[in-house]
């Protein structure tokens, strides 16, 4: 029978009251007695030597508490931001890892880079003190471009980097696909810019530290996925404080999409500080800064070929990708192009062979890291876009060719040439479902009436394929990540029966506090009100890796699953006891202990109550009922799926009309179907942004940023949106207690391949994102 | 935002006298706001219109239609009397922004701060209106100068715009998709003084296009103006769009306009 409010149920979310009443806890929402402001100053120029900073004029200015440079950060010892996974180039040399320090020092190296903190009684007051600091900048050419940066000649911006370059490196095995090309009967070639993109989270990013001169405690609340890894990178590499004498909250967060998982140099800067002036001190980003210093997302250029035999079978993938990092390496930004992309570039299709090489470097641009989707995006964007070209190439049709290439539903475990093994999927089944809600047979009438209309209409899809769960510690071990990747629980009992728990997984948005209580009420029986949902504060949660790579779920919602496993356990031995009955005759159901064959039984509330007041107990047993669980995945899982979108173009205007837009995805079990469906509105919402609208643009001569406004970057829009079909056929999942696969980043990974597949159908030629109106209207009249 | 001073008069003489050389006047902040805000503009003083009555609200006596300074959009866009005499002004009107900018901002503001992405100044300029100030009227072609630049002088404020009632009117909008400002606009507007083009957010300033406005006035329809094209030499070139493509829009534009006009 199934549990009210459990698994499978679409509960409103419990968070969303509190959000949508303006209950929030944000961190701009936080102040503390004395509460001092911080304001950085930031460089106007893209890449400048910096021959000296006068702050005496600034320092004299009304309401001015301290400033601080680099140099004095260094001058305390607290070391440079760190990327954290090493990669190795082909000829075996570890990535080359300039210094990120987090205010400049001698030199700046983007628009917006930090060179000094100004703190003051008022925001207002540190703003005019910054306008007083006299900093002898020497300029240097600037490059934005990633082409242009890795060449010849380009400015350089680390003397670490020679040639601009980050690694080079490679993944498959080379001599294999030269065969297989060699024995093609037909190639396909195509050449992509994934385009830059920059995060936006409602929110801006924030930083308040603390400092306890009595217990020497630092506190820093922050906007972060990850509260604990930040103390850990902090502590261990920075040097701030030991881990623990060093706090880190994570409270409301509104949204992420990746850009607050990483250490940013703000933090550091803002907690240290609080030490430094013996006084809380508070840093909101603007909005101008979020756009300056949010780690961005993507800036790949892309060759690709594909080698098939006369039937259309693929033989063999050979891809050549340019990878921008911008000026720094961000926390992980390393891992971003290389493993969580080339290890993807296998699809869903049966690819005897595939070789990927990614050149990566350094511009003066913002940092490049994670962004919703992190590698798997730009790798869905090179196959479908790919496999589309392909089907094109033979004159066939892009879902039949791809039908034909898919791996089977009877073929798992099966290993790709890129190192994953994918555990469980049906992908044809999706492509049909789709295909379906589409109706797909009907779009040679559709397209004939739109014709008559004056209107070019296109259909495109993408069979996506990502890896999320991320992940078994050893094996990202093996592959250079400097931490592990599994995830803890707690799961407490108060003797009234209602339950706490704690997680490290972190909700910017998410909705864990709806989808893990209603775990608990299944598992065990407890009505979702009565559960609370604890994350984000280091001081109260054991341990986390945090939120991202659509993660919570499969490891954070399955070490959950893990430390109620051991309530259970126990609560058999107190209700054996208390009933007088063996403890193998104990059978358990959402939160009920029976004596088998007998109608002798207890509650789950009944038992914790006992184990807190233990009277009358099992003598070997210790009282309380609380467990910790640390889970550690077996494998990724692989959230796959077919979205298909239609378009109609306005050949006047270049005007491209989403009309209709059918996605089948497979996220394995479903805890909450109406969360799923908005993740996968927004994720799909977020991913025609990048194909229609978004893109961050740099003057390359200059270096300038000229997207630094919603007056230039642009948003989606609920009205650039069609409504979208959704279903959600799938498979369970082998490698978790729940079943379950990831649903947050599957919109974005999917869409832009699958409506830049649909505009370039419409058109008869390819053009590259994002596909404004007069890209369009230019290839509609070329 | 630097500090400044702040004065809320309740006469239009009272605000004109109390405008110093560094001061600024106030109206839906819009505009002006956001500037202060990144600290891109700095004033001694803001004279806030909002508590001058006699610069707000629409009256109509059949052959014109009077707006006053501060009417916001939304009152222009929600009239009566609007939707009655120039429907074409308040769909303008209810395209702008959007309904937090409606709610706040201008038409003086508007017409005041002359963005080349602006929408009113092609009504303005296609309906032959006239600009009424503390001082005197100007009429729409004389007002609006150059980017950003309008005949205005420091201390004057405007009062009014009058509006003679067209036979007929339309107004097509393409929006620069970031923005929702008019990557191009084009109002068309036919009068008894004849037919009138006028085109915002294609170049530096709103301006008209005469070759359409000859084809119209002897053939008001959109096949008339079809082989007509827009030189884009003159015309602004940015990351959202290059003046090729905003000559076309131009043209796209008009016909829209015209097929909604006729
Ligand atoms: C998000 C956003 C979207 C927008 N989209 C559009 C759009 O699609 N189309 C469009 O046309 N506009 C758009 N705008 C601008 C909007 O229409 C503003 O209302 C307008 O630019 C300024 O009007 P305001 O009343 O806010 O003036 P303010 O910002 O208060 O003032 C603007 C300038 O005009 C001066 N001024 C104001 N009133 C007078 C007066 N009576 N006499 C003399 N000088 C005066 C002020 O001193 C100031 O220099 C948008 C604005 C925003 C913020």
């Amino acid at each position: 029978m199934p549990v009210e409010n459990g698994i499978g149920a679409a509960v409103r979310r419990k968070e969303d009251q509190r959000f949508i009443t303006g209950n929030g806890n944000y961190l701009d929402d936080m102040n503390k007695v004395g509460q001092a402001y911080g304001y950085f100053l930031r460089s106007p120029h893209a890449h400048a030597k910096i021959n000296g900073i006068n702050l005496d004029a600034a320092k004299a200015a009304p309401g001015v508490v301290d400033i601080f440079t680099g140099a004095d950060m260094a001058a305390d010892g607290i070391g440079g931001l760190i990327c954290g996974w090493g990669i190795t180039s082909k000829d075996g040399s570890p990535h080359n890892a300039p210094p990120h320090n987090s205010m400049a020092i001698d030199a700046v190296r983007h628009v917006g880079d930090q060179v000094a903190f100004v703190i003051a009684d008022s925001l207002q007051q540190a703003k005019d003190a910054a306008e007083l600091i006299d900093v002898d900048y020497a300029e240097l050419p600037p490059v934005t471009d990633i082409s242009r940066a890795l060449s010849g000649g380009a400015p350089q911006i680390h003397e670490e980097a020679p040639g601009n370059v980050c690694y080079d490196w490679e993944l498959g095995d080379k001599d294999a696909v030269d065969a297989a090309f060699a024995s093609a009967a037909k190639v396909s070639k195509i050449d992509l810019v994934n385009n830059r993109l920059s995060p936006n989270p409602m929110e801006p990013r924030a930083a308040l530290g603390e400092f306890d001169p009595g217990s020497e405690e630092l506190t820093l609340y922050t906007t972060s996925q990850n509260p604990h890894v930040a103390r850990l990178i902090m502590s261990a590499f920075l040097a701030i404080a030991p881990e623990n004498k060093l706090r880190v909250v994570a409270p409301d967060v509104g949204g992420g999409f990746g850009s607050k998982i990483f250490v940013y140099a703000e933090e550091t800067v803002t907690v240290w500080a609080a030490r430094k002036i013996n006084r809380p001190v508070k840093w909101t980003a603007d909005r101008s800064e979020a756009f300056m210093t949010d780690a961005h997302g993507r800036d790949h250029v892309t060759h690709a070929e594909l080698a098939m035999d006369d039937e259309g079978h693929i033989l063999g993938f050979r891809v050549s990708t340019k990878a921008n990092l911008g000026a720094y390496l961000s926390t992980f930004a390393s891992a971003v192009p290389t493993y969580l992309y080339g290890t993807l570039l296998n699809g869903q299709y049966k690819i005897p062979s595939i070789y990927v090489e990614v050149l990566a470097g350094f511009t003066n641009t913002t940092p490049v890291d994670a962004y919703r989707g992190a590698g798997r995006p730009e790798a869905t964007y090179v196959v479908e876009r790919m496999m589309e070209t392909a089907a094109r190439d033979l004159n066939m049709d892009p879902t039949e060719f791809r039908m034909k290439n898919f791996i089977q539903p009877d073929a798992y475990p099966y290993e790709t040439p890129v190192i994953m093994t994918y555990d469980s999927g049906d992908y044809p089944a999706n492509m049909n479902a789709a295909k379906g809600l589409i109706d797909y047979a009907g779009f040679a009438a559709r397209k004939a009436q739109s014709e008559a209309n004056g209107k070019i209409r296109g259909i495109g899809c993408a069979a996506y394929i990502e890896a999320c769960g991320i992940a078994p510690s050893a094996a990202v071990g093996s592959l250079g990540a400097g931490v592990g990747l599994w995830e803890s629980a707690e799961v407490r009992f108060n003797p009234t029966g209602s339950v706490t728990v704690f997680t490290g997984s972190h909700s910017h948005g998410q909705g864990h506090e709806t989808t893990f209580a209603q775990i608990i009420a299944d598992k065990l029986g407890v009505p979702i009100e009565s559960v609370e949902v604890v994350h984000g504060d280091t001081d109260k949660v054991p341990f986390g890796m945090g939120t991202y790579g659509s993660r919570s779920l499969a490891v954070g919602g399955s070490a959950i699953v893990k430390a109620v496993d051991k309530i259970v356990e126990k609560s058999k031995k107190i209700a054996a006891h208390l009933m007088e009955a063996a403890v193998e005759d104990i059978e358990h159901e959402h939160g009920v202990f029976s004596v088998a064959g007998t109608d002798k039984q207890m509650t789950m509330g009944e038992i914790a109550f006992a184990a807190y007041v233990p009277h009358n107990y099992p003598e070997d047993l210790e009282p309380g009922m609380a467990e910790n669980a640390f889970y550690d995945p077996l494998n990724f899982t692989f959230p796959a799926g077919t979205h298909i979108a239609e378009v109609e173009i306005d050949p006047n205007t270049g005007v491209v009309d989403i009309v209709d837009w059918a996605a089948s995805d497979d996220f394995g079990n479903i805890v909450n179907p109406m969360i799923v469906e908005g993740q996968v509105h927004g994720g799909v919402a977020q991913g025609i942004g990048q194909a229609m609208l978004e893109g961050v643009v740099y003057d390359d001569e200059s270096g300038q940023l000229l997207t630094g406004s919603y007056m230039d970057y642009c948003m989606p829009r609920a009205d650039d949106l069609p409504s979208f079909k959704i279903d959600t056929t799938g498979t369970v999942c082998p490698s978790n207690p729940l079943g379950v696969k990831g649903c947050g980043e599957a919109g974005a990974i999917a869409a832009p391949a699958a409506l830049m597949n649909a505009i370039t159908n419409a058109l008869g030629k390819d053009i590259d994102m994002p596909a404004t109106p007069e890209k369009v209207w230019r290839a509609a009249n070329a | 935002m630097y500090s400044f001073d702040y004065e809320r008069p309740s006469g239009v003489n009272d605000a004109a006298a109390s405008l110093g050389e560094d001061d600024k006047v106030l109206a839906g902040g819009q505009t002006l706001l956001p500037t202060l805000k990144l600290r891109l503009a700095q004033a001694g003083k803001l004279v806030d219109l909002s508590g001058i009555d006699e610069l707000k609200g629409i009256s109509s006596n059949g052959s014109e239609l009077s707006i006053g300074a501060m009417t916001r959009h939304v009152d222009v866009a929600d009239s009566a009397e609007v939707r009655s005499a120039i429907p074409a002004l308040a769909d303008l009107a209810s395209h702008i922004g959007d309904a937090q900018v409606r709610n706040r901002g201008t038409i003086g503001g508007s017409v005041a701060n002359n963005d080349p992405a602006a929408d009113y100044p092609s009504a303005l300029v296609a309906l032959g209106a006239t600009v009424h100030t503390n001082k005197r009227s100007i009429s729409a072609e004389d007002f609006f100068v150059d980017l950003f630049e309008t005949a205005l002088e420091e201390d004057e404020i405007i009062t009014k715009i009058s509006f003679p009632v067209p036979e007929s009117a339309a107004y097509a909008k393409f929006p620069n998709p970031a923005s929702r400002y008019a990557l191009v606009g084009v109002f068309v507007a036919k009068t008894s003084g004849g037919v009138r083009v006028a085109v915002t957010g294609a170049g530096p300033c709103v301006f008209r296009q005469s070759d359409m406005e000859a084809a119209l006035s002897s053939d008001f329809s959109s096949s008339a103006i079809s082989g007509i094209s827009t030189d884009a030499s003159g015309l602004n070139s940015d990351i959202h769009a290059s003046a090729e493509y905003r000559a076309n829009l131009v043209s796209v534009m008009a016909g829209r306009a015209v097929d909604a006009a006729s």
